[in-house]
């Protein structure tokens, strides 16, 4: 089964075919520039259900178009990006200012663009960013960023308060924007796996394996059943200890030191135990397009990871009757699952407002298929309710991971070279990361990358973030903060 | 209710006592940086140079007009495909990781060139911080690799603040700036204002091989190519990301408590 339905659309028809698509229950993933030639056209992801390919909507681009944030609010960040790197404009974008390009920062030419001759480089500094005015009396403001205190990714945050209510709250990202998609361009498929990995440190699978996934798709290549399996086995890794550093910041921020502590330890003894899979913390340099880079010995992980469960369902089990930390926890930064929805949550940030939906389970890859899975959801809405998710989430890992290794057996761990090249493919792959979504699309021609977009989790849960932040209390933003999981290098690629 | 305390003390104690003694580094089954031998090189091989994705082999003429492979841990990022592609044994895999070093040159394997250590600097540190170093990290682009590495250096297992180190809040009060990420460029406004903001003496720790060469984000629009053209440097610490254990290790080496591990691109074991 192929992963892409492709329909074109002429401009002046978008606005009507995105309202039928909404009509039909369908969801926007992401938009992207793409050139096809000389001519640049804008291309909507769309996911139509459970098990159905994916629709690529594409639109030839013209100066302005007629913005669809409005009807899909989760693709004003895209807009933002696409009028950013390109002279296209949106038209009826509701914050039509700088997102990825910071204000005093300028490109010498366009990044995706194959008729300019020009050499590209982004230079200027950073100045202050258009905020939006607010209008009361005795306001105050305050900017923290974009250098925090502590170990932390740079990242400004503003907000606008009233003593403790904060009235509006801006995060201001991207200032590490690495221009990823555009490295990868003209590169051979094969190696752009190393720089997939290192999107975001600690989703090197869940990047890496979308990535390959999508080169894969459109390569045609066949990877091999002990392959998938350990694939599984890797990105369920990935999750375990992901989650296990969500619960030391969730501690931290509630105060509870030894919480925090406990969170920490395990996490680390989590890294340790990849080492001990892959030599690598991350485990990173083993996935390969086609396959793995070389076979890893899972039979070691039923024994270290049965300890690791028991002590992880002692520490969830002891945040649970904790009633500092609960108290903390219930009624912060309320999501409802309209406005989750519409906003493109996704990940445990989705599930804890009651959105039912996993890749994993919806559109399985990687032998997801032949797996029990329970997606773990609840209708809260509030910090504690990610947090519920998590520990799910967190303990459901080991259980795939154990019945991925069952499912094991030996064989190959990568696929046969394919017999042919196709002028232009098109690919795309998918992940369920520890925050959700990853998303990349990939087009080669003769044999190189000739364009990559790559979409986050965090970008998608950042533009939600706020909402819950809006009216909220000053004193609860850290937690708030922290019951969202985002990491920023995901997000800023 | 949960005693926390309690369990906590149950917990008992989970910091190593590396580096004081013991071996417990946390360093178990991780692969390090691929050795390098040019001397098994076969003649006018080109494998490692092709198949690098970070560019960190080069080829050099020496003076008898031979060319020979230089290897730069620098831009290093131990992804060991060079040690898959080598035809013979001159690459291998290895376990050595703690490769902070003081100076730039000592990061390269370079057939006939010498180490040249930096002695200025040791003497200018080891006389002004005895007993605690103040660190304030800034990110500069990096993929969090590193920060998810440098905040394991809190967990109980590490717990840096044994060793006196301490990350803080504000430049105002930093000894050593310590940098990640390739330095990008809407990240060089903001690096170069907080160095500006720290009292004298300072200094610069280059953390990963983002900040030290730029690699692997040293192209396209929004790259960078490392610190050492907007500030001095004093430690590079390679790695991607470097494990706990070597940031440790070129935290210690700043204030010459311990000895750097890599000189001339060989490693001490
Ligand atoms: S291990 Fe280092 S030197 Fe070898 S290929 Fe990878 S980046 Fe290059
Ligand atoms: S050195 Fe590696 S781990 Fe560190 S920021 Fe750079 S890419 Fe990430």
């Amino acid at each position: 089964m192929g992963t892409l339905v492709k329909v074109q659309v002429a401009a002046s028809q978008l606005l009507n075919e995105a309202r039928s698509l909404l009509q039909e229950g369908y969801r926007f993933q992401m938009a992207y520039l793409r050139y096809m030639g000389p001519v640049p056209e804008i291309v909507y992801l769309v996911d139509r259900g459970p098990n159905f390919e994916f629709l690529e909507l594409t639109v030839r681009a013209e100066t302005e178009l007629p913005s669809l944030s409005d009807l899909v609010p989760l693709l004003s960040w895209y807009e933002r990006e696409i009028m950013d790197l390109s002279d296209i404009i949106f038209t009826g974008n509701p914050e039509p200012f700088p997102l990825v390009l910071l204000e005093g920062m300028a490109l010498t030419s366009l990044p995706f663009d194959p008729t300019s001759k020009e050499i590209l480089q982004l230079f200027g500094d950073t100045t202050p960013p258009q905020l939006p005015e607010v209008l009361a009396t005795q306001v105050q403001d305050l900017f923290w960023g974009p250098i925090r205190g502590d170990v932390l990714e740079t990242g400004e945050f503003h907000f606008a308060y009233i003593g403790e209510e904060i009235l509006h709250y801006t995060p201001r990202l991207f200032y590490k924007h690495r221009g990823i998609e555009q490295d990868l361009q003209q590169q051979d498929p094969e190696s752009g796996v190393i720089l997939a990995e290192r999107v975001s440190g600690v989703g090197t699978i869940c990047h890496g394996l979308a990535y390959c996934l999508a080169v894969e798709d459109a390569l045609r290549l066949d990877v091999p059943r002990r392959a998938q399996l350990l694939r599984v086995i890797l990105a369920e890794m990935e999750r375990i200890y992901n989650n296990l550093h969500f619960f030391s910041m969730l501690s931290k921020t509630t105060t509870l030191k030894v919480g925090e502590a406990f969170g920490a330890l395990l996490e680390e003894r989590a890294k340790q135990i990849n080492a001990q899979l892959t030599g690598h913390r991350f485990l990173r340099n083993v996935l390969a397009v086609g396959g793995l880079r070389r076979d890893l010995n899972a039979d070691i992980l039923p024994t270290i990871l049965s300890n690791l469960q028991r002590d992880a369902i002692d520490y969830l089990d002891s945040l649970s009757v904790t009633q500092s930390y609960l108290d903390r926890l219930i009624g912060t930064g309320p999501l409802p699952a309209d406005v989750a929805f519409d906003f493109g949550a996704t990940g445990p940030v989705a599930h804890g407002s009651g959105i039912k939906r996993d890749l994993r389970v919806h559109h399985p890859y990687s032998m997801y298929e032949r797996l029990s899975l329970e997606i773990p959801v609840r209708t809260g809405g509030d910090a504690l309710a990610r947090s519920q998710v998590r520990g799910e989430a967190l303990i459901s890992a080991f259980d795939l991971i154990r019945q991925a290794t069952e499912l094991l057996e030996p064989g190959e761990i990568a696929a046969a070279s394919p017999t042919s090249q196709p002028e232009l493919a098109d690919g795309l792959g998918w992940t369920e990361g520890p925050r959700g979504s990853c998303f990349y699309a990939v087009r080669i021609r003769n044999g190189l990358l000739e364009r990559v977009k790559i979409k986050s989790a965090s970008f998608s849960n950042w533009k939600v973030f706020p909402l819950t932040v809006h009216s909220s209390n000053m004193m609860d933003y850290a937690i708030n903060e922290a019951s969202f999981g985002l990491t920023i290098a995901g997000a800023d690629r | 209710m949960k005693n926390w305390t309690l369990k906590g003390l149950a917990a008992g104690k989970a910091t190593t006592k590396w580096p004081a003694s013991g071996e417990n580094d946390g360093q178990d089954k991780l692969l390090g940086f691929p050795t390098f031998h040019p001397q098994d090189c076969r003649p006018a091989c080109r494998e490692c140079i092709l198949k690098c994705p970070t560019r960190a082999f080069s080829t050099k003429t020496g003076v008898d007009d031979e060319e020979s492979v230089a290897l730069d841990y620098g831009r290093c990022i131990n992804c060991q495909i060079c040690v898959a592609s080598c035809p013979t044994t001159a690459l291998q895999s290895s376990s050595n990781l703690t490769f902070a070093s003081k100076s730039r040159q000592d990061l390269v394997v370079d057939e006939g060139a010498n180490s040249r250590e930096n002695d200025e600097l040791q003497s200018r540190v080891s006389s002004i911080f005895k007993g605690s170093l103040h660190v304030r990290h800034v990110d500069a682009g990096s993929c969090n690799g590193c920060e998810s590495e440098l905040q394991a250096l809190s967990n109980p297992f590490y717990n840096l603040h044994r060793l006196g180190i301490f990350f803080t809040p504000s430049p105002r009060f930093a000894d050593v700036l310590l940098v990640t990420g390739p330095v990008v460029p809407q990240m060089k406004g903001p690096l170069l204002r907080t160095y500006e903001a720290m009292p004298r003496p300072r200094f610069v720790i280059a953390g990963g091989t983002c900040p030290i060469s730029g690699a692997p984000f040293d192209m396209g629009y929004s790259g960078g190519s490392g610190l050492e053209i907007h500030l001095p440097v004093d430690i590079f610490i390679p790695g991607c990301p470097p494990t706990p254990a070597a940031f440790i290790h070129g935290l210690l080496l700043l204030t010459d408590r311990i000895n750097q591990r890599l000189h001339g691109g060989g490693y001490e074991q």
